[in-house]
């Protein structure tokens, strides 16, 4: 360790007042030293320094653990929280150099939690306290002798199982069926007339509803069996899901942001020589392309660097347009936005096709037409996008059966774990049928979970009856 | 200005709790999955230090996920890849695991493998039985008598044992208390009878050995319509029934008798993989077993543990013979059992279960195995029924 606590304060400084004069925007900083074993801790609690017991989060560790000691997986430099004041831990670890770049790079998260349009749900003013107020209650749950530690986890398995299935963009406000139901009205007969309440009973059959994707919610709100203290569960894990997903979705705009940051705030920091060559080497440890994979580092750095106006861009003034970038996109809009042709050939993106076991290039960046098709792929499998969507349809009044439907794009779900998973989901719909429609070698099927059973059936009724 | 917290050397280990819970997760996994790997063929009959890999599908997290198979994804590469060239090609390789159940975004990740000793794998699958936690061999002793001798002596006894010594020495004492001369007596001709309290017997301490023997007497039918798979099956079983008594027993034998209009003993090579041909009397096993029973192993000093698999075809004329010796080897053995191994699905000419219907010793047992994950279960059901014999207690 060659450095102490006050050199880090001392450094901070620097780099909080180079911040600043760029234009940087963010909460209180606090910074945590912790060692390895902490970090891994933090790490499989997805940085919360308080969450609810499940076994999930031990296996996670168990796995980092296990790939950090085989040295298979590096360990991260340092983990941010979107709180205010924000909490970032340090690596003991590390050199000065290093911790250097992480409070830089730190800064750089900061901002984006601040400013970022889809973080401004997350509260992060009282993100840590919540945390820790959810896991209390599930604790006290666990303690509860009527419930205990099986009851609490039956549910947080299955409620686990569909926890990414919540509205994925917290901006797009979800009208209620009857505000859906005057919106569509107010476009099919701009100007209202009296007789129109006389003959809505009639229009009302055109009227479909659009569908929502918030599986928890809707099972929150239309579960008749449920016990309070399972619906209280499945709104903490609704609640946790919701504020880690905009991290998800700008996963690659939020790397790039911080790691534009810590490069050109230690440009301007006027370090000594030699801590300059292991910024530099770290720097492009951190945003070197994973050939055959995806680095978000890299991906983001590379298009930030660019839309800043210049490679070289901390010797010169910096657009003041990628401010406005960091406020109002997240993955999927920024690279549909920014990712051009000759971008994509310097990062020397390309499309496969996976064919029974075989992968094959399928387009290149620099083929002319090509170049959108591997841009729209890399969109789809940014953010959320590796997560299919599943909308629910409705519930059937007399079997009280669950109707789901997957969104299908041209990817097919995986049966084996379909079938789990609404075994999950009639846990949660307390045993009754779970339905959902999907496709499967381009028929249309539907997958059946009820009574303990899975099956499969081809579409032939539905097909009939719509 | 930002605030620092300096490193707590305070150790807090948070996941500890749920680590523990997942573990004990993926115990329960192996535990259910261990049968199959203990009736997987290559490790029956090796050895116990040997290490064997189970695989476990791990405790996953179950979710909506797309397929792997096919699809579309994007990459970053050199910048030389040139469209419709092949980068990866997984054909002829083995799919690891059950390929189904496969993650699309992060492949294999919950599919590892642990390799644990064939012993422990035992283990596993023995405490699977939910036998109670206790010094498990003192149930399945068998004290013989080894030795008696004469030791100290007693008041009561049989005549046989009276010793003429001690008796002859009280008789003098009390003559002595009452003041009378022996030397006179002879001359006075009076008499001076035994008393009962004269009387003194050896005392007989019989010395008990304990024993831990068990013997495992595998019948099986070799006869034509035996193939293959019957047989492996069979060998299966054996195999589960031989590991289970050897973690009983200190002293476990295990022999064979192949039979099919005719029995004989045969080596444990032979009895698995040497093809007869021709019909089946299956009495004729158990006459042999019996004759060796008899030579060999005394139920007094054994615990016999004998089981026969078939698929059931017999002679017609012998199903009465049979049941009749069922009944006397079930009165010597501690358990006997009947095994039918029909795999194939379907309907059967003749079966023995039926005829064994009538037998109604109670540690006798009859089952019918299909296919290799009925093994264990069936070895549950016939050890259950040693329950009068404590050994499940």
């Amino acid at each position: 360790m060659d450095w102490v606590l006050k050199d880090l304060a001392k450094w901070n400084d620097k780099i909080e007042e180079i911040a600043q004069q760029c234009g940087l925007d963010y909460y209180p900083q606090e910074f945590e030293v912790c060692d390895y074993h902490d970090m891994l801790g933090y790490q499989s609690y997805v940085g919360m320094p308080s969450r609810y017991p499940h076994w999930s989060f031990g296996k996670s560790f168990e796995k980092q653990n296990t790939m950090y000691k085989l040295g298979m997986g590096g360990l991260a430099y340092e983990m941010v929280i979107n709180s205010n004041p924000c909490l970032a831990y340090l690596m003991i670890d590390n050199p000065l150099a290093m911790q250097i770049l992480v409070m830089a790079h730190v800064y750089g998260h900061n901002d984006f939690f601040k400013n970022n349009i889809n973080f401004s749900h997350t509260r992060a003013e009282f993100a840590l306290e919540t945390f820790k107020l959810n896991a209390n209650r599930i604790r006290s749950f666990v303690e509860t002798p009527s419930i205990n530690y099986e009851g609490v986890e039956r549910i947080l398995d299955a409620a686990h199982a569909i926890s990414f299935h919540v509205d994925r963009n917290q901006r797009i406000v979800r009208l209620s069926e009857d505000q859906q139901k005057e919106d569509y009205f107010h476009q099919i007969n701009r100007e209202k007339d009296n007789w129109d309440e006389l003959k809505s009973q009639d229009q009302e059959t055109d009227f479909i509803p659009a569908l929502s994707e918030d599986l928890l919610l809707f099972i929150l709100e239309n579960s008749r069996f449920l016990q309070s203290w399972e619906k209280d569960i499945i709104r903490i894990v609704r609640e946790e899901t919701l504020y880690f997903l905009p991290q998800m979705e700008t996963k690659i705009m939020n790397e790039g942001w911080a790691s534009f940051w810590h490069y050109t705030i230690l440009h301007k920091l006027n370090l000594p020589p030699e801590m300059h060559v292991d910024f530099i080497r770290s720097h492009n440890q951190v945003i070197r392309p994973h050939v055959g994979g995806l680095n978000p580092y890299h991906i983001g750095f590379h298009l930030m660097q660019h839309l800043a106006g210049n490679s070289n861009s901390f010797e010169e003034d910096i657009n003041p347009q990628i401010f406005d970038i960091r406020t109002i996109d997240r993955d999927s809009s920024f690279l549909r936005r920014f990712l051009t042709q000759d971008l994509m050939e310097e990062l020397g993106l390309f499309e496969y096709e996976k064919n029974n076991g075989k992968v094959s290039v399928s387009n290149v960046s620099n083929d002319f037409k090509g170049w959108k098709e591997v841009r729209d792929t890399l969109i789809k499998q940014v953010g959320t996008g590796g997560i299919p969507i599943i909308k629910v349809k409705g519930v059937s009044p007399i079997s009280n059966a669950l109707y789901l439907v997957h969104e299908y794009d041209g990817r097919e779900l995986e049966l084996g774990y379909v079938n789990k998973t609404m075994q999950h989901i009639s846990t949660l719909w307390s045993n009754f049928p779970v339905h959902l429609e999907t496709k499967v070698e381009n028929k249309e099927v539907t997958c059946i979970f009820e009574k303990g059973n899975f099956r499969v059936e081809g579409n032939e009724e539905t097909k009939e009856s719509a | 200005m930002a605030i620092f917290k300096e490193f707590s050397k305070q150790k807090r280990d948070r996941s500890a709790a749920d680590r523990q819970r997942h573990k004990e997760l993926v115990k329960e996994k192996i535990k259910k999955g261990i049968s199959d790997v203990i009736a997987n063929e290559s490790i029956i009959g090796q050895d116990k230090d040997k290490k064997i890999k189970v695989p476990i599908r791990g405790i996953k997290e179950f979710r909506f996920v797309y397929g792997n198979n096919s699809g579309k994804g994007a990459a970053t590469g050199t910048g030389k890849e040139q469209k419709g060239q092949v980068i990866q090609d997984q054909n002829g390789q083995p799919q690891k695991g059950q390929g189904k159940g496969e993650a699309g975004n992060d492949p294999g990740e919950d599919i590892y493998e642990t390799e644990i000793s064939l012993e422990e794998a035992i283990q596993l699958m023995f405490e699977d039985l939910e036998l109670p936690d206790m010094d498990q061999k003192k149930f399945f002793q068998t004290d013989t008598e080894v030795m008696r001798k004469l030791l100290g002596y007693q008041k009561k006894g049989i005549r046989a044992r009276l010793s003429k010594r001690k008796t002859m020495m009280n008789r003098i004492k009390r003559m002595k208390a009452k003041g009378i001369n022996s030397n006179a007596l002879t001359q006075n001709d009076e008499s001076f009878p035994f008393h009962n309290d004269d009387l003194v017997y050896r005392r007989l301490q019989v010395d008990t050995e304990e024993h831990s023997n068990a013997v495992v007497l595998c019948l099986m039918d070799t006869s034509g319509s035996m193939d293959q798979t019957k047989k492996y099956l069979a060998r299966s079983f054996y195999f589960m029934l031989y590991t289970f008594l050897q973690t009983r027993y200190e002293n476990t034998e295990i022999l064979f008798i192949a039979h099919h209009t005719e029995a004989k003993e045969v080596t444990e090579d032979e009895f698995f993989h040497k093809g007869e041909s021709g019909g089946t009397i299956i009495s004729s096993a158990y006459i042999k077993a019996l004759e060796i029973i008899e030579e060999r192993y005394n139920p007094m000093l054994w615990n016999i543990y004998a089981f026969h698999c078939s698929d059931g075809d017999n002679f017609a004329s012998d199903n009465k013979k049979a049941i009749e010796h069922v009944i006397k080897l079930s009165q010597v053995c501690n358990l006997f059992g009947y095994g039918e191994i029909k795999p194939d699905i379907g309907f059967s000419w003749s079966t023995m279960l039926d005829e064994y219907k009538k037998v109604e010793e109670e540690n006798f047992v009859s089952l019918r195995m299909r296919t290799k994950e009925s093994v264990w279960p069936a070895l549950k059901k016939f050890l259950n029924k040693d329950k009068s014999n404590t050994l499940m207690d």
